[in-house]
């Protein structure tokens, strides 16, 4: 169990620590408190996980460029 | 009036050319009847100057052509000659003046045919791995689900619409397009400037910047994709901080992107593949893992519910704790006066055992067996003397011993004593005075120099035999000593060892 808290985190070590504590509660190791302690930051990791999920956004952009070939800004593309 | 005279000169009819005229002749002639031409042949001595004009020469096994492209044009080039390439260039052909030559101004230049492309490409590739930049240690590993995606490809066409449909269908995200010519001259330099450009921005620009790099391109010939083949696109590739997926042309074309790129995919739909993971697999793998959560929480918590009743029934009855002891108590209490009464009546018993052998005859008895012993052991002196005898002999022999040790510690002390003794002589300055030295004092002070002989009004001289006190007679010089002679180095050598024995003594 990382220190990062967990709204810090990529998709992959959120994803990654969610394997880690749902093995170790699944294994019944662990004592009482740090069980609930477990389940609480599993809890956690999977709401962060499901949140980036749900955020996929789609948003398409050209880069315009200028005539030396410098970018200028962006046009939003259609299609898709 | 000389003009009015007949006077033949041969050639005089001719016109006569300064040579700047004659060289713009020439020149304009060999532009207006040539005007553009192709030409084949190998590409010899290349050599860009300073200024950015390249020259070079193409050549066969007869001729040289001089070849130059100006700066300017360079850009354009689809091809910059590489010595040993086969080529076909393009250009004009015109004269320098200056220096009385011709030579084609090249403006574009061809690979000749695929043979030479190819045998091209692997020099390229050659080169490029052994500056290790094919080294699989440089790859870097592709993020798992990028947020910004950045592709570099023809912002028209198939290539960008496949990508971004199977995006679409695993994980929309962010794309950035930026748009580039995928073939032709401008091809290499736009693509390289591209994957530049995205690596300058910064995070959290104006423009974002993206977290994976897609190049991708259609199929095409190889001279279509020839753009990718270019060095500088495959140095800007490897060069990128931004991890970058190669995806030109279809899955048997290779290019040189493709050996420097972190990952290869064949085609640009399957780059997008690469490049997210499938967001309906990770919803449900999300589910399956809160539902693996709560239940192996709720598992966890049943577990323990279950322990601590099979544990509660496992612990026995308050009350039946104290059956047992007080059962044990009645029976011990019962038996508590039965035991008083008994262990009386027990001692009762054995008193009058032993009362019954208590009698006048029995003490009698015993004051007679006490008398016999007495009798048996009479006191005597034997013993005592016996004793004293022994230590006396002890005293003898001890006695005889120290006196032996004394006699022997005596003895070696007086010989110690002799040879010190002998030593002290042998070395003392009264032996050396029998040898015929004599020691000159004044007073208790020994006289070592004839100065300190002089200053003294009376002198004392010891022989072996005793001391003769004389009063020296005035100076004497130095030079002529008879007599003092023998005796000043007697002097001298003398008082060496008397200050020394001295101060031993």
């Amino acid at each position: 169990m990382t220190d990062t808290p967990v709204q810090e985190m990529s998709f992959e070590q959120a994803m990654k620590e969610l394997e880690t504590v749902v093995d170790r509660l699944e294994r019944g190791e662990v004592a009482l408190e740090e069980s609930i302690t477990l389940y609480e930051r599993g809890a956690q990791l999977k709401k962060r996980c499901e949140d980036e999920l749900k955020r996929a956004e789609e948003k398409v952009a050209a880069i315009t460029l200028d005539t030396d070939g410098n970018p200028t800004g962006t046009t939003p593309v259609e299609g898709a | 009036m000389s003009d009015l005279i007949d006077d033949p000169t041969p050639g005089q009819n001719m016109p006569e050319y300064t040579v700047s005229e004659i060289s713009g002749e020439i020149k304009r002639t060999l532009e207006g009847s040539f005007g553009r031409v192709r030409v084949r042949g190998e590409v010899g001595r290349v050599f860009r100057a300073r200024s950015g004009h390249l020259y070079f020469d193409v050549k066969d096994d007869r001729s040289v052509l001089a070849c130059t492209t100006w700066k300017g044009q360079v850009a354009s080039l689809s091809v910059v000659p590489e010595e040993g390439l086969e080529v076909v260039v393009t250009g004009r052909l015109t004269a320098f003046g200056g220096q009385s030559k011709y030579n084609l101004n090249v403006d574009e230049v061809a690979v000749a045919g695929q043979g030479a492309l190819m045998a091209l490409l692997e020099k390229r590739k050659k080169q490029l791995a052994a500056e290790g930049l094919f080294d699989p240690a440089r790859k870097k590993p592709l993020p798992y689900l990028p947020r910004i995606i950045g592709v570099v490809t023809s912002p028209s066409g198939a290539v960008i619409r496949d990508i971004l449909h199977r995006l679409h269908d695993r994980f929309p995200r962010k794309v950035l397009i930026w748009p580039v010519a995928v073939q032709g001259q401008s091809c290499a330099a736009e693509v390289a400037r591209a994957i530049e450009g995205f690596n300058r921005l910064q995070p959290g620009g104006a423009l974002p910047r993206p977290d994976l790099i897609i190049v991708a391109r259609g199929g095409g010939s190889v001279e279509d994709l020839w753009g990718f083949n270019e060095e500088i696109v495959a140095r800007a590739a490897a060069a990128s901080d931004i991890p970058l997926i190669s995806a030109v042309g279809h899955e048997t074309d290779t290019t040189l992107i493709d050996f420097v790129s972190d990952r290869r995919a064949p085609t640009p739909t399957a780059a997008a593949e690469l490049a997210v993971p499938v967001r309906l697999e990770l919803m449900a793998w999300a589910d399956g893992m809160g539902a693996r959560l709560s239940r192996a929480a709720t598992t966890g918590l049943a577990q323990r519910r279950q322990r601590i009743g099979d544990l509660s029934r496992a612990l026995p009855r308050g009350e039946a704790l104290l059956d047992g002891p007080r059962q044990r108590l009645d029976w011990i209490a019962e038996r508590l006066p039965r035991a008083l009464s008994g262990g009386v009546q027990r001692r009762r018993m054995t008193l009058s055992e032993v009362a019954g052998g208590l009698r006048p005859s029995a003490l009698r008895g015993l004051l007679a067996r006490r008398r016999d012993r007495l009798n048996a052991a009479r006191l005597t002196l034997a013993p005592i003397s016996r004793e004293i005898a022994r230590r006396r002999e002890r005293i003898t022999t001890l006695s005889g011993r120290l006196e032996t040790a004394h006699r022997q510690r005596l003895d070696r002390m007086r010989r110690q004593l002799d040879a010190t003794d002998r030593l002290l002589s042998s070395l003392g300055y009264e032996a050396t005075l029998e040898r015929g030295y004599a020691v000159v004092r004044a007073g208790e002070h020994v006289i070592t120099r004839r100065d300190a002989a002089g200053r003294e009004p009376h002198l004392e001289i010891q022989f072996a035999d005793g001391r003769l006190a004389v009063t020296p007679t005035g100076a004497i010089t130095p030079p002529v000593p008879p007599a003092p002679a023998p005796a000043a180095p007697r002097k001298r050598t003398k008082p060496s060892s008397p200050p020394d024995q001295g101060s031993l003594f």
